[in-house]
């Protein structure tokens, strides 16, 4: 099982109270759902897994990413996607610019091509010299996930990624980001607290620091 | 911090135990101390230091108290806010040349009550500024420490849940400011306390202010040391010294009975506060701290449009409340001499703060990145420099400098104001800093950039507007520097607050009011760039503008 996203052995502590324990594969186009409520380590096995993991915790185990094992390497070096609750495009950038920032290579012509190419997949043509602040929160999260998708990740980490949107923007954009990954056959990681969320995934769910009752 | 702040009481240590080879003493000998013992006005000085020191503090914190106590989230409270960096900027020595612009017999306050209201056709031989009980001094004090405590007060403001715990205790009944003071007081204290100290230490070894408002004959120990410190008599130096160590013990012992102060008050005010008064008698207060509030910044404002119409007046005789006539005559006479202090202010005040930015920025980002913040022992020593009253380690550091043959030229005065621009700047970029949300960062690198990159196209950008603003605090802090500027730079690097209390004391009005209204403005002009910048660059950027 080369492809797709490992999760070997995972342990993560803080101190020496244990919070989450992971044995997991995520198969490519397929969604590992992690439910659970606020506090229990679920945002801390997403940094753990993209490498911003606070020294206050300490982990064991293996992170693989299409046979290539990303464990020690920084962020950048990850080739993972993230995208959180907040859009958190980048104030001082245009959403051209914003775009650019997240494509590598490419003469400026390419670059110029690709990025407005993007904006028009995303229905949002024409949008690359508007303040990220002018645009609506629908169209911020769209941009924010063409972001990513233009940086060619691996593998996708959804933190909460749709809980501030409104339930219509919420479907419609949850439907979006699962497609791409389809399409794309991107192994997802999605944390969050919406059983709607882990409805719409279809794949696997873990519940975390649930007592079975 | 503790490099410069420990070679500096070493170096008054030596010599206070009359051991300055340099100079011909060879020690150890008590001469220093007994000679300091001899001084006449030895007691006198001691105690202006220490009343002038305790009442500016206690007057400005009762007054920093009261205002926001009676007045924090109303509409008065935002004109407060908004007069307060113009406020803060207003270097010291502007400030006190200011107040005795306006106070003094023959000042612009005599002359609008005069000869109307007081009678007078000449003004009257007044000890005023200068008097012996240093209260001119503690006024001067008082109108540019409220600003500072008061700016320390909101930025406190912002980490206790002030508006909460007041709504629920104004739900039980308590009034205004007895709700405050039983319930939002003590958490803003504990996070104010060092700032208080500083201002604390800062009143009672201060020089340009002293030597503007305070009287001369005894001056404040500080004022002496300085004097001390520039005696052609090689052996004053030795005295010298032995009084900075007396100065500091000074602080020390103030500190002490400070701290034993907040502890006889606590133990009261949770008396008070578990007593069950609802204390509504306290409201009327309210317009009292408003006026004091408002009177201080007067004091301050007031002074710089004396200064500023002195500056240009032609002829301006006794009673008249205004010139004859308005002339650009003494800035034309002034223009070379102002010229090379506002080259000397901006190259030393650019120079200290490009580095102080830089490092303090280094030392941001490494906290960061490392994910270790900056702890207590940190945090105090970075207020060293600003405990350790200027006068107490200054002319030990001198001395050493000296020695090393490393007195000369701009760049020792450049370091010495380092030493104080840094906390400064640390202080103001420190907390909008941390925050930044550093999920940005995390976006930034799971879009394949390297920390570098995200550091300066990313979080540099986004922070542009408080790297400005500390930049600025700096700035302001470099201008107004006057003890460093003298003694390491050994009167040979003459800023524009070097020359506007050099001038103090000889009396020419239009001179001072140019050089003290272009100290101001060297001051200010920073602020208005760090406001008016970040609004050009990012006029296009709306989730920039807060």
């Amino acid at each position: 099982m080369a492809e797709g996203l490992t999760i070997q052995a995972v342990e993560i502590r803080k101190g020496d109270q244990p919070l989450i324990a992971l044995d997991r594969h995520v198969a490519p186009g397929t969604v590992l759902t992690v439910m659970g409520p606020s506090g229990v380590g679920k945002s801390t096995l997403l940094s753990y897994l993209i490498g911003t993991l606070d020294p206050a915790f300490t982990a064991r185990g293996r992170v693989i990413l299409n046979g290539r094992d990303v464990t020690g390497l920084p962020t950048a070096r990850r080739g993972m996607g993230i995208l959180f609750q907040d859009d958190l495009l980048f104030p001082h950038l245009s959403v051209g610019g914003n775009l650019a920032f997240g494509l590598a290579g490419g003469d400026r012509a390419a670059r110029r091509e690709r990025i407005a190419a993007a904006l028009d997949e995303v229905g949002l043509a024409g949008f690359e010299n508007r303040d990220p602040a002018t645009v609506s929160g629908g169209q911020r999260a769209r941009v924010s996930l063409m972001r990513m998708l233009l940086a060619d990740p691996h593998a996708l980490l959804l933190d909460e990624a749709f809980s501030r949107l409104d339930a219509a923007r919420r479907e419609s954009t949850r439907a979006m980001v699962f497609d791409t990954a389809r399409a794309r056959s991107l192994p997802v990681v999605m944390v969050t607290h919406d059983a709607d969320d882990a409805a719409a995934a279809g794949g696997p769910v873990i519940r975390l620091g649930d007592t079975p009752r | 911090m503790l490099g410069p702040v420990a070679a500096g009481l070493w170096g008054a240590l030596l010599p206070a135990m009359g051991h300055l080879p340099a100079a011909g003493f060879i020690g150890p000998s008590l001469e220093a101390w007994s000679a300091l013992g001899a001084w006449p006005g030895l007691g006198d000085s001691i105690r202006l230091s220490l009343v002038t020191g305790l009442l500016a503090t206690l007057i400005s914190l009762a007054i920093v108290t009261l205002i926001v106590a009676g007045w924090w989230g109303t509409r008065p409270f935002n004109w407060i806010e908004r007069a307060l960096s113009p406020l803060l900027s207003v270097p010291h020595a502007a400030a006190a040349l200011g107040l005795a612009f306006l106070i003094a017999p023959s000042g612009w306050l005599a002359r609008l009550a005069s000869p109307g209201i007081t009678g007078w056709d000449r003004p009257p031989d007044w000890l005023i500024p200068g008097d012996p009980w240093g209260l001119s001094l503690t006024a001067g004090l008082v109108a540019k420490e409220v600003p500072f405590l008061l700016l320390m007060t909101l930025a406190a403001l912002g980490q206790v849940r002030a508006r909460a715990m007041l709504t629920s205790a104004q739900a039980m009944g308590y009034g205004r400011i007895a709700g405050w003071l039983k319930v939002v007081f003590p958490a803003v204290y504990a996070q104010i306390r060092l700032p208080v100290f500083v201002v604390l230490a800062y009143s009672m070894s201060v020089v340009d202010m002293a030597l503007i408002l305070g009287p001369s004959t005894p001056a404040t120990l500080s004022v002496q040391i300085v004097r001390w410190m520039s005696d052609p008599d090689l052996s004053m130096r030795l005295v010298a010294s032995a009084a900075a160590l007396l100065q500091l013990a000074l602080v020390l012992v103030a500190l002490a009975a400070w701290r034993g102060g907040e502890i006889a008050l606590l133990r009261w005010g949770i008396a008070w506060a578990t007593g069950g008064g609802r204390g509504a008698m306290l409201d009327p207060l309210r317009p009292l701290g408003l006026g004091l509030g408002a009177l201080s910044a007067l004091a301050v404002l007031g002074g710089i449009a004396a200064m500023a119409l002195w500056s240009v007046a032609a002829g301006w005789r006794f009673p008249d409340a205004l010139p004859e006539a308005l002339t650009a005559r003494s800035w034309m006479r002034h223009a070379d001499g102002l010229g090379a202090a506002v080259g000397d202010t901006a190259l030393v005040a650019l120079v200290a703060v490009a580095l102080a930015v830089a490092l303090t920025v280094g030392c941001l980002e490494a906290e960061f990145r490392r994910g270790r913040p900056i702890g207590r022992a940190g945090i105090w020593l970075l207020y060293l420099p600003l405990i350790v009253p200027q006068t107490a380690f200054l002319p030990g550091l001198q001395t050493l400098l000296l020695r090393l043959g490393a007195d000369r030229g701009a760049l020792p005065v450049i370091a010495a104001h380092l030493v104080f621009v840094l906390p400064y700047v640390f202080l103001s970029l420190g907390d909008p800093w941390r925050a930044w949300d550093t999920r940005q960062a995390t976006v930034g690198a799971a879009l394949g950039a390297s920390p570098g990159r995200v550091f300066l196209r990313v979080r540099l950008p986004m922070l542009l507007r408080p790297i400005l603003v500390a930049a600025a605090v700096g700035a302001a802090v470099s201008v107004g520097q006057y003890l460093p500027t003298l003694l390491i730079g050994g009167g040979r690097v003459a800023t524009l607050t070097t020359e506007a209390v050099a001038l103090a004391s000889g009396g020419d009005r239009r001179a001072i009011g140019v050089f003290a209204l272009a100290q101001t403005g060297a001051a200010l002009l920073p602020f208005a760039l760090a406001t008016l910048l970040p609004l050009v660059l990012w006029r296009n950027r709306r989730g920039l503008h807060g």
